[in-house]
């Protein structure tokens, strides 16, 4: 039998606190080379001045006096809880709220989450809490993915349960539809996340996974890739172009996840994420 | 002088603003944009909007005023804001009207505006523009002090006093009925690569 292994809840709390900080002023690498990929494409003179201006403000935050943007986010977090961990000390969800909370106050980031959705819509003062997915898998480690989710984008994501008969056309109909009324709402240019299969609840999360792939990385089906590079040049011929002032580049990745789903079933379903992409990842 | 015609064609505005002042602002001008604006986003609107229907007056006059949608991050030490960009703006379409009738005449936002906003701009000679849209870094740079006015408790959504200096935006829906966006995408729409219901332009 494997022996347990013990982890503090407070190194989870600093995993969460170290990248709250730091991905709201760098946003990744490969999202930084995006952008300037999109700058050596883009046909549009004005598009590619805003693709400048992109830049120029990535360059800003990682000065570390200015987040990328002001809403600097819900903060999704990924666990991957070993099965031979033992977490002591403090709960998950009261350790990565700490984390969320240390990090809000000490990065100078916004307070954007409220305590009810209906009524008072009182602001819960240090961006908490934070919205948590646990998958528990083999081995001892914990990986930690924490998203800084903007509400623009997210309001701008879809879903629906397809018919099996609307097929992969149905599924391309509907992520086009998604990215051309997400318009000029959603920040473009940025990256569109799809899930599909699975069930209803399953399928919005499997969109948000999607997003959090690396920029760009193709599936590694190569089928699913193909339809990746298809809906990326389509969402393309929208025109919607950088903050939709028209152009060749409204999307820089389109990244597809795919998953069994039951005979009835076609669900999918559209995360839209803006440019201001900001992700991380820690291993405990 | 409320709007500034520069060398290069750029405009520079200053509330207060008249009505001639905003006939002179068209869809697609590059706008800087200086002085006080108002920040109010989502639940200050609310309170604004039930302010109004009381009867009572709201925390600063709107006649002429620009509105700048913006919920700042906080201000480090030294620094007059933190990251200040502009948020999405039909989500304060269902206040929009009721201020432009009491007299406002500019809004700062981000993305585009419902069809009531943009006859409500017509009918009260007003315009929209917009901010670069997660550039809240490189607005920040732009404002030179801030003042919370109203609803301190709202944390970031409480109405400020800003004074800016040269932001940057767009003209996206002028008094005449003209919208920036609809322009700027329609000739590099592929209908060809697209589904039915997508595609623009054939013969409207």
């Amino acid at each position: 039998m494997a022996p347990v292994r013990e982890v503090d809840a407070a190194e989870i709390t600093e995993a969460v606190r170290a990248l709250v900080a730091e991905i709201n002023y760098r946003v990744p690498p490969e999202m930084v080379a995006a952008v300037r990929r999109a700058r050596e494409r883009e046909r549009s003179a004005l598009g590619r001045q805003v693709l400048d201006l992109l830049l120029r403000n990535q360059e800003l935050a990682a000065e570390g006096i200015y987040p990328y943007c002001q809403d600097t986010g819900s903060t999704v977090v990924f666990v991957d809880l070993g099965q031979d961990v033992h977490v002591v000390g403090a709960g998950l969800q009261e350790a990565v709220d700490e984390g969320v909370r240390r990090g809000t106050r000490e990065a100078y980031l916004r307070s954007s989450i409220v305590a009810d959705p209906l009524f008072a819509r009182r602001n819960t003062g240090d961006n908490t809490p934070a919205f948590l997915h646990v998958r528990i898998v083999p081995g001892d480690r914990v990986r930690i993915q924490v998203d800084a989710k903007g509400g623009g984008s997210e309001n701008k994501s879809r879903h629906a349960m397809l018919r099996p008969a609307d097929g992969v056309e149905g599924v391309k109909a509907f992520v086009l539809k998604a990215v051309a009324e997400a318009g000029p709402d959603a920040c473009p240019p940025g990256i569109v996340g799809v899930g599909v299969g699975g069930n209803f609840e399953v399928v919005a999360e499997l969109a948000k996974r999607a997003l959090l792939r690396d920029v760009g990385a193709p599936n590694p089906d190569p089928e699913v890739a193909r339809l990746e590079a298809e809906l990326l040049e389509r969402c393309n011929a929208l025109g919607i172009g950088p903050q939709s002032l028209g152009g060749t580049q409204t999307v820089l990745a389109v990244h597809v996840e795919t998953m069994p789903t039951h005979i009835a079933s076609l669900p999918v379903a559209v995360n839209i994420e803006c440019h201001a992409h900001r992700t991380g990842t820690r291993v405990i | 002088m409320p709007v500034e015609v520069l060398e290069d064609g750029r405009k520079r505005i200053r509330a207060p603003l008249s009505d001639e002042d905003v006939r002179l602002l068209s869809a697609g001008d590059v706008v800087l944009v200086s002085g006080a604006v108002y920040a109010a986003r989502d639940a200050a609107h609310k309170r604004l909007i039930e302010l109004l229907d009381a009867g009572r007056e709201l925390p600063f006059d709107p006649v002429g005023q620009i509105v700048y949608y913006v919920g700042p991050t906080p201000e480090r030490p030294g620094r007059p804001i933190g990251s200040a960009g502009p948020t999405t703006a039909s989500r304060m379409d269902p206040y929009t009207p009721r201020l432009l009738e009491v007299g406002l005449k500019g809004i700062i936002g981000k993305g585009g505006r419902g069809p009531s906003v943009r006859r409500a701009l017509e009918a009260h000679t007003a315009v929209y523009m917009a901010a670069l849209g997660g550039g809240g870094a490189l607005a920040a740079l732009q404002i030179r002090a801030q003042r919370v006015i109203a609803f301190e408790e709202l944390g970031p959504e409480a109405v400020r006093e800003l004074e800016i200096e040269d932001l940057p935006v767009w003209v996206v829906d002028d008094c005449r009925g003209r919208d920036l966006y609809a322009e700027a995408i329609r000739p590099w729409r592929r209908n060809e690569l697209l589904p039915e219901g997508l595609r623009i332009g054939e013969g409207s």
